[in-house]
């Protein structure tokens, strides 16, 4: 059967600002997703792409980032366009007290888009109304950071060919990690089972838990690790953020309450894939990095397409193919 | 005769219908030092009434109600009604319905949204639900539901 071309293709995302994994649409999500795929070989510099040819994309990063922006950068570069980089805000005007309003709206002249992380949640959903160029949030303090979903997504779909009837456990900070939050989300949209393993005082915040039960998901707490995996498909691990909690002796009460070792995962079944948004700093094993089960490392490589699937998702009025 | 408790106002505004207990609350939206000085407030607490069982009442003589205080009376209080009194005759009432977005009325409970920086902005939340109230911040998607202590 021939669909008619307007109904073939995805909804475009042409010039739309990307602040929260809200402002997908699972059609979109799932669009983008197969353009990543195909974008695999341009990442992996065996193929040279020409999409972003012309194009100019703004790095504003006020908080500083290495993996995010550095990932940002290659996508750009490997598209053929090129960067502006503020990867330090202690050298621009908002350190002399310029609002962010107004850094926007100077960049948006200089630049086609803008990556903005910022150490406050709503950031980017100002940034967006400053500028008149798209603009993508590459994290907003504790809140949306929709690349980092998108990119786990990938890594999740691309081991088992679906995001559907899988079991998924989240483990660790799930209060202020902003990476499990969109995550639970997108997961529940898609039709995965969430279990949600964490200490007590981490636990995912009633607010998030009332959003999933609205969204019709299967979701159910397990503290216990091995009890948590012995069925999972994937073990999604965070890391606890020293710089999110109010105060230190939160901190330190449940800093390394759980790690991802070998003997962990003797429990868990063969195909179980151990993600993590790095960096990580104890929460699993070297040991693990040998194993079938380690999959943070791709997932860090799959940034790269994902973001240039982004990017050219938005910057190319065309619909090329890399 | 019926015994009037609070005597009418010749200009102003009636708001009734308020929860009891809550009148103070609605006091502070109104923002009582910052009125004209030809105002005279007057408040009914605890007043018998057919429709809620016990209520509150109050009346500013003078002052027409700004939208942003009508909205914060809609969250504090959402079951009163406002009549607008010309020349001690009721020239327009209604009850107070929230649009769906809250702009300058509420602050961010999240001292880390963007919206409590100091940046060219006013609060502004999307009424997810109703009855009870639930607001959002368009900003840092945090929800809100206890709106008296975060009135701007």
């Amino acid at each position: 059967m021939i669909f008619p071309h307007s109904l073939a293709r995805p909804m475009s995302l042409h010039g739309r600002d990307v602040v929260s994994i809200r402002d997908l649409s699972r059609e979109e999500i799932a669009g983008l997703l197969d353009s990543a795929k195909r974008m695999i070989p341009v990442a992996e510099g065996r193929r040279a792409s020409p999409l972003l040819a012309g194009k100019i994309v703004a790095m504003a990063f006020v908080e500083p980032s290495t993996r995010t922006r550095l990932s940002f950068e290659s996508a750009v570069q490997r598209l053929g366009g090129s960067c502006l980089t503020i990867a330090d805000a202690g050298a621009t005007s908002l350190r002399k007290g310029e609002s962010l309003y107004d850094t926007i709206r100077m960049l948006s002249s200089y630049a086609d888009a803008i990556v903005l992380r910022h150490p406050n949640e709503g950031a980017a959903r100002l940034a967006a109304r400053a500028s008149d160029r798209p603009v993508i949030n590459a994290g907003d303090g504790a809140g949306q950071h929709p690349t980092q979903t998108l990119l786990d997504l990938m890594t999740i779909r691309e081991r088992f060919g679906t995001l559907a009837g899988l079991k998924v456990v989240l483990l660790g900070d799930l209060k202020y990690g902003r990476t499990v939050h969109s995550l639970a989300y997108a997961l529940a949209e898609f039709g995965s089972e969430i279990t949600l393993s964490s200490p007590e005082s981490l636990r995912l915040p009633e607010e998030h838990r009332d959003d999933l039960r609205r969204q019709g998901a299967k979701v159910h707490d397990e503290p216990n690790l091995e009890r948590a995996i012995r069925d999972a498909d994937v073990l999604y691990v965070t890391r606890i953020q020293k710089e999110r909690f109010p105060d230190e002796s939160e901190y330190r009460e449940v800093a390394g309450t759980y790690r991802v070792d070998a003997r962990v995962l003797k429990e868990a079944k063969p195909q179980l894939i151990v993600m993590h948004p790095l960096p990580r700093v104890g929460e699993i094993a070297a040991e693990v990095d040998a194993t079938p089960h380690a999959a943070y490392f791709r997932q860090a490589f799959l940034a790269v397409p994902v973001r240039m699937a982004l990017l050219s998702a938005i910057l190319d009025r065309s619909g090329r193919r890399p | 005769m019926r015994e009037l408790k609070i005597t009418p106002i010749r200009n102003g505004t009636v708001i009734d219908h308020i929860g009891t207990g809550l009148a103070l609350d609605v006091l502070r939206i109104l923002n009582v030092r910052e009125l004209q000085r030809d105002s005279t407030v007057s408040v009914a607490l605890h007043v018998r009434s057919g429709k809620l069982g016990w209520k509150d009442i109050v009346k500013v003589e003078n002052v027409e109600l700004s939208s942003r205080a009508v909205n914060a009376i809609a969250l504090i209080a959402p079951t009163a009604t406002i009549s607008i009194i010309r020349d001690f005759r009721v020239r327009e009432k209604r009850s107070v319905d929230l649009p769906p977005k809250v702009v300058g009325v509420l602050k961010c409970p999240n001292l880390n949204c963007i919206s409590n920086q100091p940046e060219p902005l006013e609060s502004e939340f999307e009424v997810t639900d109703r009855r009870p109230t639930v607001l959002r911040c368009v900003f840092c998607e945090r929800r809100v539901d206890d709106f008296l202590r975060h009135l701007a």
